[in-house]
């Protein structure tokens, strides 16, 4: 069975000014969006409050939860400690709080209030406050950790390859990356440590699709002598183009079943790889092959190197 | 290509077979049980067995499977609530000498375990874990810095040749007691001059021969951040010395940090561990005081202390400190080649080494004394209120000479056992916390929202499963069917690796693995389009069949090969969860390159290569 036509021939790069116009502006959106809207960071990065409580009968944590979201307390993790009459709620920092002690009285009123509204007596057991500088730490940790996988990819492949597969490979990332981060800023999702692997996963399984098309791009190069670069890419684009699509497939298979069925922990790292999929894959036709054209990719770059005659050299 | 030699399926057959054995464990369930272990001093004996046989059937609260051990009682029950009741009945029954722990006991059956095959251990998330919240005690770190700064008085003084008759912490400050008042204004000017963290008070006090010195308050304050700071590296290292593979230490609030241990529910372990503090200082013998005549008439020499041995006999040490825990670079416990007994091999950073060195070339031949401090928090219900209170126990380990002139690098000897000396330099090792930690609460989380995650995680790992499965097949056909086979192979070969591993099973984790899943399947993938390319472009089945595999072997290298160096640097630049997704990932791109390409390569070897004349692939 053939879900694409093998000798199909779809000119992509003679889209290129198109494609790359669209990439831009959704570049320059997602930057807007981030630098204007921000992330809604979740408790690992930004520290909060937590707060435990105890009560007579035992207490459902989904219901906990539906309560205290309903009291505008934004997505709130309750955990069970100890028993079924006891849960822990890690929430984000309230704002405008004048000292960290304030705020966890406050906070721990409010949840008690919160609860009360929804029929669920407890009695605060305990209320902590989470310093912001843990939160700052893992933040920049996390930062640190995109950065060098970046760096590390682009080497890789400077290495593997050639310089302009490198670089037109690290702005495809970077470009995935920050739509990406675009995407997380518009639905407003809560950016915790999951999203960040989730991040990380986009900019391992992009760079594959890309390493993909350049292999093949490289591999056209050194085979046929008589096509130009840019039929060349093009060539290589619709060689793997049956290959980019069915892996596509049985990852995003794989995501939507974590995304439908994983529960809350993985909701946000399924949807943010699915997004970050689409738009690596798409950026590995549309965006890093027109680059790569672009930076001056020729079929004297990737030759084999020989040992040079001498010889050779002086002849006409 | 195609000919495999038969050492090469056996090998590929026994790597699956020996992967079948080392996943195994991970379908038996790990049951309740509690833990009862000895706290220094006290054994596990049939007195003890006794008792708490005893207490339990008197609370009719059902057991099995006690196991006495030399160091520990281990009791299985039935279900999460008979433990909890266990462990309420038995601590109330034991008293401080014994640790009464919850935990979970495994069911893998013997001849498993002596393989040393284990259960994948599971993450907070999916299974619950100890939490501790500690306490820096700040005050001992206030006192810990003042009596640095006693020391540092005393050696300015000698250094200078300032006659003085002692250097003492009071309220006000560190007071200098000086002979004459000409001699204080020689201690001012050096004291300014040379200790810019101190400030000298101008003005004489009361009396005219002391000389009144302040730490300045910005130096307490980074001091105090410093303290928290070295608190949660060392923690982190003893944590991982406790062998947790994601353990979350946080600091929460001005002074305290939260220690979480995903997958142990031995608190007895983690609380000797992370509760006592071992400190080591090192301080001068006084050898021109009899210890017993000071000892007994209560008359101490102002620049000594009194302390006691291991046996009680009454040792005279100088106030002055050589050096202590916190100048700790390294510790490590072996046998003394002279007498053959216990050892820590202890090294000290330069500061500390320079010190030693000054005074070791000065004192060959005196003694120098190792006191031990121990601080243990222990829990006691005084009127129906929960009473915290500390057990500082000070013991002097060694009284040697000095024989011969040292710097950063010497033994310390005299401990009772090698286990106390392994436990010892463990907690050395983790770069000693200069000031204690208590733990001022200790709970452990329930598995009722890690029954809910591994649940959700499971079934989306199946039905995600099911559907590349049902889609290879349909789509590849035969080799479609291979595929499925390597994955088989590869989803058994990373389970075995991340039990033998010892790695933490967390809900990142899982999507990890379903992630790996998805994408171990884009190596076939590549391999099936190339031989389809290849048969198009009317090369015989068998040649496409090869240049299929040969082909998309460059891809599938340089494609895994940036997935690897990603996960690597997630790894190193990571912290907690995302260095579980890392090892996870990792591994499974290994395994993944090996089943998808060798592990299939094999079957298909086995399906066409005895075939005489190929006449299509199924593809």
């Amino acid at each position: 069975m053939e879900l694409f036509n093998p000798n199909a021939n779809i000119p992509f790069m003679s889209w290129r000014r198109i494609s790359v116009t669209i990439s831009g502006i959704l570049v320059i959106a997602s930057l807007l969006l981030i630098f204007t809207r921000g992330f809604n960071l979740a408790l690992d990065f930004t520290g909060g409050t937590l707060v435990e409580v105890e009560s007579e009968q035992a207490l459902d944590t989904g219901a906990v939860r539906a309560a205290l979201e309903k009291a505008g307390f934004g997505t709130v993790a309750v955990q069970s400690i100890g028993g079924a009459k006891e849960v822990a709620m890690r929430l984000p920092p309230t704002e405008g709080s004048i000292s960290a002690d304030q705020a966890q009285v406050e906070t721990a009123k409010r949840v008690q209030l919160a609860l009360a509204e929804a029929d669920i007596t407890v009695v605060v057991k305990r209320s902590e406050f989470v310093g912001p500088q843990v939160g700052k730490e893992l933040a920049e940790d996390g930062a640190v950790a995109v950065v060098f996988v970046l760096l590390t990819i682009m080497l890789y492949v400077a290495m593997r390859f050639e310089w302009r597969f490198g670089l037109s490979g690290i702005v495809g990332e970077v470009h995935d990356i920050i739509i990406t981060l675009g995407f997380i800023s518009l639905i407003d999702m809560d950016f915790d440590l999951t999203v960040l692997a989730a991040l990380l996963t986009v900019a391992g399984y992009s760079i594959n699709d890309k390493v993909v098309v350049f292999d093949r791009v490289r591999e056209i190069f050194r085979s046929a002598r008589k096509l130009g670069p840019e039929e060349t890419i093009n060539k290589a684009i619709n060689n793997t183009l049956s290959r980019t699509l069915i892996t596509g497939v049985t990852t995003f298979m794989a995501l939507l079943s974590l995304y439908f069925l994983g529960g809350p922990v993985v909701e946000n790292f399924a949807l943010t790889t699915i997004f970050g999929i689409i738009v690596g894959t798409a950026s590995s036709i549309f965006f890093c092959n027109p680059m790569l054209l672009w930076l001056g990719v020729s079929k004297s770059d990737l030759q084999v190197v020989k040992k040079e005659d001498p010889e050779l050299a002086l002849r006409p | 290509m195609f000919d495999f030699p038969k050492w090469k399926f056996g090998l590929v057959v026994g790597l699956v077979l020996l992967a079948t054995l080392y996943s195994l464990p991970n379908l038996f369930p790990q049951e309740p049980a509690i833990q009862i272990s000895a706290n220094r001093g006290a054994t596990i004996d049939e007195v003890l067995q006794g008792r708490v046989e005893g207490a339990l059937k008197g609370k009719k609260i059902e057991y099995f499977g006690l196991v006495r051990s030399d160091n520990r009682l281990m009791v299985r029950l039935p279900s999460a609530d008979a433990q909890l009741l266990a462990q309420t009945t038995l601590s109330e029954e034991l008293d401080d000498k014994y640790t009464v722990a919850m935990n979970l006991a495994s069911t893998v059956p013997g001849w498993l375990q002596a393989l040393h095959a284990k259960p994948m251990t599971l993450g907070l998330d999916l299974q619950g874990g100890v939490h501790f919240l500690m306490e820096v005690d700040q005050k001992a770190a206030r006192d810990q810095l003042e009596e640095r700064y006693v020391s540092e008085l005393y050696q300015l003084l000698r250094t200078e040749k300032i006659a003085y008759r002692s250097v003492t912490r009071t309220r006000d400050g560190l007071s200098i007691q000086l002979l004459s008042p000409e001699d204080r204004a020689k201690a001012l000017a050096q004291v300014t001059s040379k200790s810019p963290d101190l400030l000298a008070e101008e003005a004489a006090a009361g009396d005219p021969n002391v000389l009144l010195v302040r730490i300045r308050p910005e130096m307490i304050v980074a001091a105090q951040k410093a303290t928290i700071e070295q608190n949660i590296t060392t923690l982190y290292k003893r944590v991982s010395e406790l062998g947790v593979a994601e353990p979350i230490v946080q600091q929460q609030g001005q002074t305290r940090i939260v220690v979480q241990l995903p997958g142990i529910q031995d608190t007895a372990a983690a609380k000797k561990i992370l509760g006592s503090t071992a400190t080591l200082e090192y301080r001068a013998g006084n050898d021109s005081a009899n210890a017993v005549e000071a000892a007994n008439t209560g008359r101490i020499p102002p620049d000594s202390k009194l302390y006691y041995d291991q046996s009680g006999n009454p040792v005279l040490l100088k106030k002055e400190l050589i050096a202590s825990g916190d100048q700790l670079v390294g510790a490590t416990s072996g046998f003394d080649q002279q007498s053959g007994t216990p050892m820590v091999s202890v090294t000290l950073d330069s500061a500390g080494g320079m010190r030693m060195l000054d005074f070791t070339s000065e004192n060959v031949g005196r003694p120098m004394g190792v006191v031990y401090i121990e601080r243990v928090p222990e829990t006691r219900v005084v009127d129906g209120k929960e009473l915290r209170t500390f057990k500082e126990t000070q013991t002097v380990i060694s009284l040697a000479r000095i024989n011969g002139v040292f710097s950063t690098k010497f033994q310390t000897t005299g401990l009772n056992s090698s286990q106390e000396a392994s436990e010892l330099a463990l907690l050395l090792r983790a770069g000693s916390l200069a000031v204690p930690v208590d733990i001022i609460e200790e709970r452990v989380i329930g598995p009722s929202l890690g029954r809910e995650n591994i649940e959700a995680g499971l079934k989306a790992m199946a039905i995600g499963t099911a559907f590349i499965i049902l889609f290879v097949m349909f789509y590849y056909k035969l080799v479609g069917i291979v595929t499925v086979i390597g994955l088989g192979v590869n989803m058994l070969l990373l389970v075995a690796i991340l039990s033998v591993l010892g790695a933490t099973l967390t809900m990142p984790g899982i999507a990890g693995i379903v992630l790996t899943l998805g994408m171990a399947v884009d190596a076939n993938v590549l391999i099936a389009e190339r031989i389809r390319e290849e048969v198009r472009s009317g090369n015989s089945p068998m040649n496409a069949l090869k240049a299929g595999y040969e082909k998309a072997w460059g891809t599938i290298l340089d494609a895994n090969l940036t997935h690897v160096f990603a996960s690597l640097a997630m790894f190193a630049f990571g912290s907690g969860p995302i260095r579980g997704f890392a090892i996870t990932m990792f591994v499974g791109i290994l395994t993944s390159m090996f089943s998808a390409v060798t592990v299939t390569q094999l079957i298909m070897a086995l399906i066409y290569g005895r075939q005489r004349k190929v006449q299509a692939i199924s593809v």
